[in-house]
């Protein structure tokens, strides 16, 4: 069974349709790419499913479970994480912090236990430390994990941003352009934690990625969006010999296939 | 002499000693590892019973006496647990420097004879698997950190605890192996063999017994004292001689605590949560310790800039007072205690050498400057010498006899003598038994057991300390015949903090030149201060401004040297000499020959008669990626008037 399944996904924007109709499904521990040219609808997608947007039309299903009326936070305690285009994180706070804030979701115990520091609230407290601690090691963050966040290089910000979602133990990872402005080195690594985040956590993931070479070697499943309609979806290898996609994403004389 | 094992009780090994603490003080802490955000600790029970698991384990996957163990990896506990397994089951252990590339490691494991390979992780494994077909020898490779590993397959691999879980089983079969393993040990028996990063050629391999390598640790101890409370950082290639004398011979002969960093990144930070008693270094890591302070001070809140410039040159009369053993006038004792609360107490705390009771450097020149820093502030850094083929060391500054030209006196046990032709020669019970499957070379390094430096260098008649020139070899000549050192130069310019690596040329050739590089990160600030723009380490190589910055330090330089042997003109390299491209050794020694053969076009530049000269190169990155470069270098012609 599909962990996410959205079903005939309307969304319009004052009468602009930014999604028309769309449908699409996540196995588990698949990584699933959404491609397509500026405009196309993609963020607007994630944001459906993450709840920022409320579709007019459409179902949205996670893990067996209706999330058309959930709210965004809610979404989060089910296992529902995501990283941002832009990054959103807490600036002046240090990476540890800003990781600790993604665990409050999961917070038990009461204000008053966590303030008085005693029982119960002590040892959850060293439980969400130890999940923490167990993400920056994952994420090889630990020589910044008392910086400041708007201290560091832009590049280290995002992966912070990814050690924030990881720290929540999402069942699904909904990453935003998680590449855009990086570097080649920086680019690679990520590559890197994207597929160990798949292989050893066995999280879902559903990305957004310009980068075609990224997308081809990392998804094991695309759908490809083209102004707000789903035009494709397959393979890599379906999606490369696609005449629609070529035409539609690349440009009509383009040929995808011979450059891959 | 008397035997100094005796004082372990004769005839030890590191198995053995293990054995020994683990029964003496069990609950004492022997190492300590960060991880998770906590330092965890290991007792020398826990230690035991992990080598002992460990060692069985490799038994029951067929190593026997005289094998070789080849270990690639960071500092981590599991690193000197397999050395010590390996050598209770009779086996040498092979330290290989982790960031070697493929063909460095291959030759390594493949000249050693080595069947089982301890990795640390994907980084390490993928480069044995990937020249596996070229290791015939290699039987097994078992990594500690399954991290990304999960899909790899290959039958020769598998993981460290697999092995421990094998040798829990044998023991159940054969409880008493163990103990009848390390029975049978000897202090006489090959413990480690050390592959010296030589300037020249393929690494060579110096045999070391338990005898050499705890003599060594017992004489060093008896002049720089070591306590069983104290604390040590071990951050340094376990590869190198110097880590596994304090990590392994001294740890286990004084049952001190070793703590392995979290991350190579984090060194600084763990160094300064455990505020460690022993610290041991070669240069480069004091050096770079001086220039991050330097630059920290540029960049802080003019109030402690202030308070930086006044009590630092306090700091440093008492050092030189000090280094000439006078007598501390009252007034200036004073103005010092001010400046200790003031500054230095606070300095020392940020370094986290609060704690510091004995801190050494060895393995090439430290200069003055750096010296005198860390003396001012109350660190008492002393000057290390010896070779790996030593054990590592032959003499050391005595605690209140320091004098930063020297390398201080032979420790006990150590003769010293040099030879007619000036060559420093050691003789002592921790010279090497010779290079494994190399005895034309251990012919020329030991003969009638003395062992040849290959330095040059004399012994200071009035205070007996040594005195080392540079190696025998690089001693060299102009045309006209006027001798010069180069390295003695290069590290006179190294002492600014915007030169970070200097090659000086003039072999037969009528006058010197220098080709330097630029420390990128000093460098770098100065220009953002300056507010010169810039973007890569090529173009502020390559800036007028950056020339007439560095050419000042040169200016200062040739001041201090004799007037025929000054540098005329130097340029500044458009990239860092790095040991990925074979300039460099994996301890950071310049590959002369190499150097000057590469940047010919250079050299033949810096003794024509051009303004600059074309760059068209490639470099490549430790991944066996490459990249292109293309650059004009500007020749800095140094004044008549001031450089001659």
């Amino acid at each position: 069974m599909s962990l996410l399944e959205a079903n005939g996904i309307i969304l319009s924007f004052r009468g602009v349709a930014a999604l028309s109709d769309v449908s699409f499904s996540v196995d588990e521990g698949t990584i699933h790419a959404i491609v397509g040219p500026n405009g196309a609808g993609k963020t607007s997608l994630l944001n459906c499913v993450s709840g920022v947007y409320r579709p007019q039309r459409g179902t949205i299903h996670f893990a067996g479970r209706d999330l058309t009326h959930v709210p965004p936070a809610a979404r989060t305690a089910l296992g529902i994480a995501r990283t941002f285009q832009n990054i959103a994180l807490f600036r002046g706070m240090t990476v540890l912090d800003n990781l600790l804030i993604g665990r409050h979701v999961h917070q038990k115990t009461g204000v008053l236990a966590g303030a008085l520091y005693l029982g119960p609230g002590k040892r959850e407290e060293i439980a969400h430390r130890e999940i923490v601690e167990d993400v920056i090691d994952f994420l090889e963050i630990q020589h910044i994990r008392k910086k400041v966040v708007g201290t560091l290089a832009y590049g280290l910000q995002k992966r912070v941003e990814l050690a924030r979602a990881l720290a929540l133990e999402p069942k699904l990872l909904l990453l935003d352009e998680p590449m855009a402005g990086m570097n080649a080195e920086e680019k690679e690594d990520m590559a890197r934690f994207i597929v160990e985040i798949h292989e050893e956590r066995g999280t879902a993931i559903v990305m957004i990625e310009h980068d075609m070479g990224v997308v081809m070697e990392l998804s094991n499943r695309i759908t490809v969006l083209n102004f707000g309609e789903k035009i494709a979806e397959g393979t890599p290898d379906e999606v490369k010999r696609n005449r629609d996609v070529q035409d539609a994403y690349l440009g009509e004389q383009h040929d995808l296939a011979a450059d891959g | 002499m008397a035997d100094l094992l005796d004082r372990l009780g004769g005839d030890v090994t590191f198995p053995r000693l293990l054995v020994r603490n683990a029964r003496s003080m069990g609950d004492r802490v022997a190492l300590r590892e960060k991880e998770f955000g906590v330092w965890q600790s290991f007792t020398w029970s826990a230690y035991h019973d992990r080598v002992r698991d460990f060692s069985l384990g490799l038994v029951a996957l067929g190593l026997t006496r005289g094998d070789k163990v080849a270990i690639i990896g960071d500092n981590r506990p599991e690193w000197v647990m397999g050395e010590i397994a390996a050598q209770a089951v009779g086996a040498a252990s092979v330290g290989i420097y982790q960031d070697s590339n493929l063909t460095e490691v291959a030759y390594v494991i493949d000249h050693c004879d080595a069947s089982v390979v301890i990795a640390e992780d994907q980084e390490q494994v993928d480069k044995i698997l990937d020249m596996l077909e070229k290791l015939p020898k290699v039987r097994h490779v078992v990594y500690t950190d399954p991290r990304g590993l999960r899909k790899y397959h290959h039958p020769a691999l598998l993981p460290f605890e697999a092995v421990e879980q094998k040798g829990r089983a044998l023991a159940k079969e054969r409880p008493s192996l163990w103990e009848e393993n390390v029975a049978k040990g000897s202090a006489d028996d090959v413990a480690i063999i050390c592959y010296t990063s030589g300037t020249t050629g393929n690494p060579k391999g110096a045999t070391l017994t338990f005898r050499n390598l705890l003599s060594m640790a017992l004489a060093l101890d008896d002049v720089d004292e070591k306590r069983r409370d104290d604390e040590f950082v071990s951050f340094l290639p376990l590869a190198w001689i110097g880590e596994q004398m304090m990590s392994l011979s001294s740890a286990l002969a004084k049952g001190f605590t070793v703590n392995f960093p979290e991350e190579p990144d984090t060194v600084t930070e763990n160094i300064r949560e455990i505020g460690p008693n022993v610290m041991f270094a070669p240069p480069r890591v004091w050096e770079s310790l001086t220039s991050t302070v330097q630059v920290k001070i540029m960049d802080t809140s003019p109030f402690k800039r202030f308070l930086y410039e006044r009590c630092m040159p306090i700091g440093e009369k008492v050092a030189d007072l000090r280094f000439a053993k006078k007598p501390l006038p009252l007034g200036l004792r004073v103005l010092y205690w001010a400046a200790y609360v003031l500054l230095f107490r606070a300095l020392k705390d940020r370094l986290g050498m609060t704690n510091l009771r004995t801190a050494s450097t060895g393995g090439a020149a430290l200069g003055p400057d750096v010296f005198r820093f860390f003396h001012a502030m109350g660190v008492p850094l002393k000057q290390i010498y010896g070779q790996t083929e030593i054990a590592g060391i032959s003499c050391i500054h005595r605690d209140d006899d320091i004098a930063f030209h020297t390398v201080g006196k032979p420790i006990p046990g150590t003769d010293v003598r040099i030879s007619p032709d000036g060559e420093i020669l050691s003789r002592s019970a921790s010279v090497f038994l010779g290079y494994y499957k190399n005895d034309e070379a251990t012919r020329g390094t030991l003969r009638d057991g003395w062992l040849h430096s290959g330095d040059a260098g004399y012994l200071d008649e009035k205070s007996g300390h040594l005195v080392v020139i540079d190696r025998l070899k690089d001693v060299m000549k102009l045309a006209d015949g006027t001798k010069f050192s180069p390295q003695f130069i290069e590290n006179r310019l190294k002492f600014s903090p915007y030169v970070k690596e200097a090659v000086v040329v003039g072999h037969d050739r009528p006058y010197l030149t220098g080709m330097l590089c630029i420390d990128m990160g000093v460098v770098g600030k100065w220009a953002e201060k300056n507010r010169l723009s810039y973007t890569t380490y090529t173009d502020l190589s390559a800036k007028g401004e950056v020339y007439d910055l560095v050419q000042r330090e040169v200016d200062k330089v040739n001041e201090t040297l004799p007037a025929a042997a000054r540098i005329r003109k130097f340029v500044l390299l458009y990239k860092e000499l790095d040991a990925d491209d074979e300039e460099l050794t994996r301890t950071r020694k310049v590959r002369r020959v190499f150097v000057e053969d590469r940047y010919k076009d250079v050299i033949a530049a810096l003794y024509g008669d051009v303004p600059e000269v074309r760059i068209d190169t490639t470099i490549r990155f430790q991944d066996g990626k490459t990249s292109h470069i293309r650059t004009t270098l500007l020749v800095r012609r140094l004044e008549q008037g001031r450089a001659a």
